[in-house]
């Protein structure tokens, strides 16, 4: 067997409480199309920001062409050869493509000579499948332009490993063709092609060697030839191996309906929502499954009453609540639980007892808003606190100066402490550790057999199976599945989720 | 300047490392603060100035006698008002640099008010021409505040633009409809009527709104503190993205706070009409709205902190009247440490930000 | 008439909006490499006091304008040293780049309040003589008006035909980007506001050396301010700020037109007219259209508190 491209040994990545990768070796031949497959948070793209020096390793080796070398940046990576597309573009979007592309030349005269670069942008265009407009503004392109113009960087930088990270998820399904035929091109060319996905059809489609990871470590190594649907996808999910609460009340018979979508669709920035239908009673839990970026947050920011309706109804018990304000909805009863508290929930600048009172200010003020009543807020904040079995913090402590995991015990205790009677929980879990994870869970399970209506948006398949009443599947701002999680698999949803049937 | 940074860092680093997170900051700052007069010093030495004597004059022309004292509180009353015009507005993330043309406009409005209610009695007319200050002041101000909350103009711009009109506008009614007949040589306007002059604390020139300066410093604290709106202030400051999703509205806080902040502003100019000049002069402001910006971000927009920075360049402000006379220094002079001072806060600010 | 009155604020135009234009030009390269000066008044300042004193001391117009430009960019650097090096608030420490320019420029003018110059002459054109008189003012401007245009061209074509250019707008665009494709941010905006503060330089000699010939504290009157703000109305585009500048200029010389003509209208409502038509022109034209607003430029404005 010939040398490989690109060799990764014994590869180990710790983020604070999680283990992103676990000792994983992989390999990338010239000539071959890799895919690397698992769930999300699988580990993949950590594996492949290592290799490309985006994230410092905390162990392992890099080899290129039979020879270690040492990655540190980015720009190690590409002068060893390595490129790497990353699911966000870092195009800059004012500038024209082929502005864009001459920042990656190696070697770019001090006035450039705009047609030679011109020509080499439409030769290599030509020879790979990627054609592209030079003159065009990157920022008008479609997605599927704006990767071809990705690739075209790596190209004139000298790559000869291309990673591309879940390069099929911005693009529409006839550009994926195109995509693929692209994939068969560099190959052909000799290069070695990293496909990181977790759609199991397209790796069926365009992959000549599969390795699929799994929490952290390889789960195993196949060629394209021997791989099935079946195969994978025990390989992908395997069977449930971690402690998910199961314990659970009965739910409520004929429960009231809280919160009622019906047909909304969404305005504002990010991806819009369309016709989404929803039903949420008291002491459910409905769990929206969907790869990232479907339409999850927004979903949850259309809830709270921050994103514009722009067609369609919101009840909430039964009132109209298609036009609130956030305070309005809040004050209804509606809370929110955010997968990044110091970002989305908190002031780190405030102390906990302000970051407490200001998602309900009126509830604490005094004459008219003169005074804050900071008596009623501690008392409420340790009664939360309590409430959810947990040790109340100093009040005085600064919210920046909680570690993540108990920022976002503070958001759970802040936000369900006060008994709402909806809960609007997004990717509350992400990022936690495993016990602070299983910790969330069980509260959100208690907010549910104390009445209120949850709606739980997850990446983690096993979460939402132990935690849901109801299941929907949320892709490109759409509801495409709903089922009770004991009449469905992992497997059945998770075709629905990456576009099967 | 950059070789002394880089050299400091080198061979005294791990010493200076093992020292206690207080002490390691005030050395920081005195450092840059001792940057900043050492600056200045060599600037006095080669325009041939004794330095030592420059600042000995300015202590002792400002600290050393119960008049200078009270001269540095005349100051300070404007500084304060304009501070807070700069600060209360910088908690939800506003820069206005308009203060001075919201004094001037304050002072307009109160002028107006003064001539125009002449008949009044003064526990009336004062209340009134310090109203309408505050009000055209706080109008003409939250008209930048709204531009920025509409996303149609940064505010930076239309209150900086506005100051160059604010002046014009003075300029134009005390050279014009407003000019007193009777004082020919000077463009100012009629003199106001004794109800309308300001009572002055004891003999000094200092007035009763030294009262209004302590009070708007301990207000904007104990609103910022205690109330539920300061609560909502700060967190819009400290997170507009948390803020939004906790329910508060934003965009209401940019007009409001911008209104307040020209108000005060327009506060500053109506005592400075009423308590100094008691008529409107183009010397209404000495550069009274800048000195507020310089001290609002000297005290980080905290709002203990402003008078005691507002002091500091009361000093500094009467020192550079006094270095005129004594030393020959323009004011601007006096401008320049300002401003270097400035300097060093915000460069040892960002270094406290760094190194936390 | 009419005429005369029309030449007279076209002359007047030129010689006003010029300074106001080579400051806006600077601050198209500033903002382009991602940085918000507020404190081209202070460097303008220093730029036309330095000139000032230069010309008054070598009685050479032509040293004073390469000494306002040395001058301008020291000081611009000061700012580097602040946004770049420390990554203090851009516009807090613009301002204090500001009063620190009012500050050091009366003291380098000090002595040289009332002295006379003979400052920049204007650049005689053959056959000027031969046209009447207030068509010859039209065309007798300084040197610095006839560089304009070619100024304007040249940096439109630095920063979109060469290697740099497209660095430093890399760098403005998005910083993060512009680092990950191997290049120096900060070096990159130091060269940028280099190039800046010689232009506010110049753009201050031109207003101590032709406009007035006289240095006066705070001269500027503003200028640096609405060189911003044209910055904003011309889109980041350095050609179109030779039309903000003119708009400005216009305004100011078709005020002090109208006083010549002895127009009973007070001056100080005349003088109101540049700040009034630049705010007015700023919020119809300036709303920024996609991609014309330097991306690097959104965390300076999007709101600051510390």
């Amino acid at each position: 067997m010939t040398e490989p491209k690109l060799s990764l040994k014994q590869i180990t990545k710790q983020f604070p409480g999680v283990l992103a990768n676990d000792r994983v070796n992989f390999e990338a031949f010239g000539g071959e199309v890799h895919a690397l497959l698992g769930e999300n948070g699988a580990g993949k793209s950590t594996l492949m920001k290592v290799a490309y020096g985006y994230y410092p390793k905390d162990g392992g080796e890099i080899w290129i062409e039979g020879r270690q070398v040492q990655i540190a940046s980015p720009a190690d990576a590409r002068r060893a050869g390595i490129g790497m597309v990353f699911q966000d573009f870092t195009l800059i979007p004012a500038f024209s493509v082929a502005e864009n592309i001459s920042l990656y030349l190696p070697h770019l005269d001090a006035i450039p000579d705009a047609g030679a670069i011109k020509k080499e942008i439409t030769d290599r265009g030509k020879a790979f499948g990627l054609e592209v407009d030079p003159q065009a503004i990157a920022g008008t392109l479609a997605a599927g332009q704006q990767q071809k113009v990705e690739i075209l960087k790596l190209l004139v930088a000298g790559a000869k490993v291309l990673i591309f990270d879940e390069p099929t998820s911005v693009l529409p399904p006839h550009e994926i063709e195109s995509l693929f035929e692209v994939f068969g091109r560099l190959k052909e060319a000799g290069f070695a092609v990293v496909f990181i996905t977790h759609k199991l059809h397209e790796v069926l489609q365009c992959a000549d060697r599969i390795t699929v990871m799994r929490r952290g470590a390889v789960t195993g190594s196949i060629s394209g030839k021997d791989a099935t649907e079946d195969r994978l996808l025990r390989m992908m999910f395997g069977s449930p191996t971690h402690e998910t609460p199961t314990a659970r009340a009965a739910a409520i018979p004929h429960a009231e309906v809280a919160l009622k979508l019906e047909k909304v669709g969404s305005g504002g920035a990010g991806l819009p929502l369309k016709e989404v239908d929803l039903e949420l009673s008291a002491g459910q839990i409905v769990g929206v499954a969907g790869v990232s970026g479907n339409g999850q947050r927004e979903l949850g920011d259309v809830v709270l009453g921050l994103l514009p309706i722009i067609s369609g109804h919101k009840w909430l018990f039964g009132e109209d609540a298609t036009h609130w304000s956030v305070a309005r909805m809040r004050a209804a009863g509606v809370a929110y639980v955010p997968e990044n508290p110091a970002y989305m929930a908190v002031a780190p600048g405030l102390t906990l007892a302000e970051n407490f009172a200001v998602a309900s200010p009126r509830a604490y003020q005094r004459a008219g808003g003169l005074g804050v009543d900071w008596d009623q807020v501690r008392t409420d904040m340790a009664a939360a606190y309590r409430s959810l079995e947990l040790e109340p913090p100093d009040t005085k402590l600064h919210a920046g100066s909680l570690s993540g995991g108990n920022l976002q015990r503070f958001s759970l205790a802040r936000e369900l402490g006060r008994k709402p009677r909806v809960v609007v929980a997004v990717y509350p879990t992400r990022g936690l550790d495993a016990r602070t994870a299983v910790h969330a869970q069980n509260l959100l399970l208690s907010a549910r057999s104390a009445g209120s209506a949850i709606l739980l948006m997850s990446q983690d398949l096993d979460e939402l199976f132990s935690l849901s009443d109801e299941l929907l599947v949320i892709r490109s701002g759409r509801v495409v599945g709903r089922s009770r999680p004991q009449e469905t698999t992992e497997i059945d949803v998770g075709r629905l989720m990456t576009g099967g049937e | 300047m950059a070789h002394a940074i880089a050299a400091s860092r080198s061979p005294w680093v791990s010493s200076y490392q093992r020292l206690p997170a207080g002490v390691r900051e005030t050395l920081r700052w005195l450092g840059w603060l001792a940057v900043a007069l050492a600056i200045y010093t060599l600037l006095l030495l080669a325009y041939g100035r004794d330095p030592i004597q420059a600042y000995s004059d300015i202590l002792s022309s400002t600290l050393g006698s119960s008049y200078g004292i009270s001269e540095v509180l005349v100051k300070m009353i404007p500084i304060v008002l304009c501070g807070l015009a700069v600060a209360i507005p910088a908690r939800v993330g506003l820069v206005n640099v308009g203060a001075e043309g919201q004094l001037f406009i304050g002072a307009l409005a109160a002028t107006w008010g003064a001539l125009t209610f002449a008949s009044l009695p003064a526990w009336l007319l004062l209340p009134i021409s310090a109203a309408l200050g505050f009000v055209a002041a706080g109008a003409w101000a939250g008209v930048c505040g709204l531009l920025r909350a509409r996303g149609w103009l940064n505010e930076v711009f239309s209150t900086m633009l506005l100051n160059y009109l604010a002046v014009l506008v003075v300029d134009y009614l005390i050279f014009g409809p407003w000019r007193d007949p009777t004082s020919s040589n000077y463009p100012q306007s009629r003199l106001f009527p004794s109800a309308g002059w300001l009572p002055t604390i004891g003999d000094t020139r200092v007035t009763v709104f030294l009262f209004v300066a302590v009070a708007g410093v301990a207000l904007f604290a104990l609103v910022l503190a205690y109330t539920r709106w300061g609560l909502e202030i700060r967190a819009v400051g400290g997170n507009p993205e948390a803020a939004r999703r906790n329910g508060v509205s934003i965009t209401r806080y940019l007009v409001i706070l911008m209104i307040v902040g020209g108000g005060l502003a327009g506060l500053a100019g109506m005592g400075e009409v009423a308590g100094l000049h008691h008529r409107l002069n183009p010397g209404v402001s000495s550069y009274y709205g800048y000195t507020g910006f310089l001290v609002s971000w000297l005290a980080g927009h905290r709002p203990v902190l402003i008078p005691v920075m507002a002091f500091v360049m009361a000093v500094l402000a009467s020192g550079g009247d006094i270095l005129q006379i004594t030393q020959g220094l323009p004011y601007a002079a006096v401008t320049l440490l300002m401003a270097l001072i400035l300097f060093v806060v915000l460069a040892a600010r960002a270094a406290g930000a760094k190194a936390q | 008439m009419t005429t005369v009155i029309v030449l007279g604020v076209i002359a007047g135009a030129l010689a006003s909006g010029v300074s106001v234009f080579y400051a806006a030009l600077g601050e198209v390269v500033g903002q382009r490499a991602g940085i918000v000066n507020l404190g081209i008044e202070g460097v303008m300042l220093v730029g036309a006091s330095t000139s000032f004193a230069v010309t008054a001391i070598t009685g050479s117009a032509m040293l004073g304008l390469l000494a306002g430009a040395a001058a301008g960019i020291a000081f611009n650097l000061i700012l580097g040293l602040l946004v770049i090096t420390r990554r203090t608030n851009q516009l807090a420490s613009g301002l204090a780049l500001w009063f620190l320019g009012t500050g050091a420029s009366t003291l380098i003018g000090l002595s040289y309040t009332g002295t006379h110059i003979d400052g920049l002459g204007e650049v005689r054109l053959p056959g000027s003589s031969l046209l009447p008189a207030a068509w010859a003012r039209v065309i007798d401007q300084d040197i610095l008006v006839y560089l304009a245009l070619p100024a304007a061209l040249a940096v439109t074509w630095l920063l979109w035909r060469t290697r740099w250019g497209l660095h430093l707008r890399a760098v403005g665009e998005d910083r993060m980007a512009a680092f990950a494709a191997g290049l120096n941010p900060a070096w990159l905006q130091y060269q940028a506001l280099a190039l800046a503060g010689a232009l506010y330089g110049l753009g201050g000699a031109q207003l101590a050396l032709a406009y007035t010939k006289t240095w006066q504290e705070g001269m500027t009157a503003g200028r640096g301010f609405v060189a911003v703000v044209i910055v904003i109305f011309a889109l980041w585009r350095p050609l179109r700020t030779i039309v903000g500048a003119l708009l400005f200029g216009g305004a100011v010389a078709f005020g002090l037109q109208l006083q010549v003509r002895g127009l009973p209208v007070s001056p100080f409502l005349l003088d109101m007219l540049p700040y009034l038509l630049t705010l007015l022109v700023v919020l119809v034209f300036g709303r920024p259209k996609a991609f014309a607003v330097p991306m690097g430029l959104r965390e300076v404005f999007g709101g600051t508190s510390k």
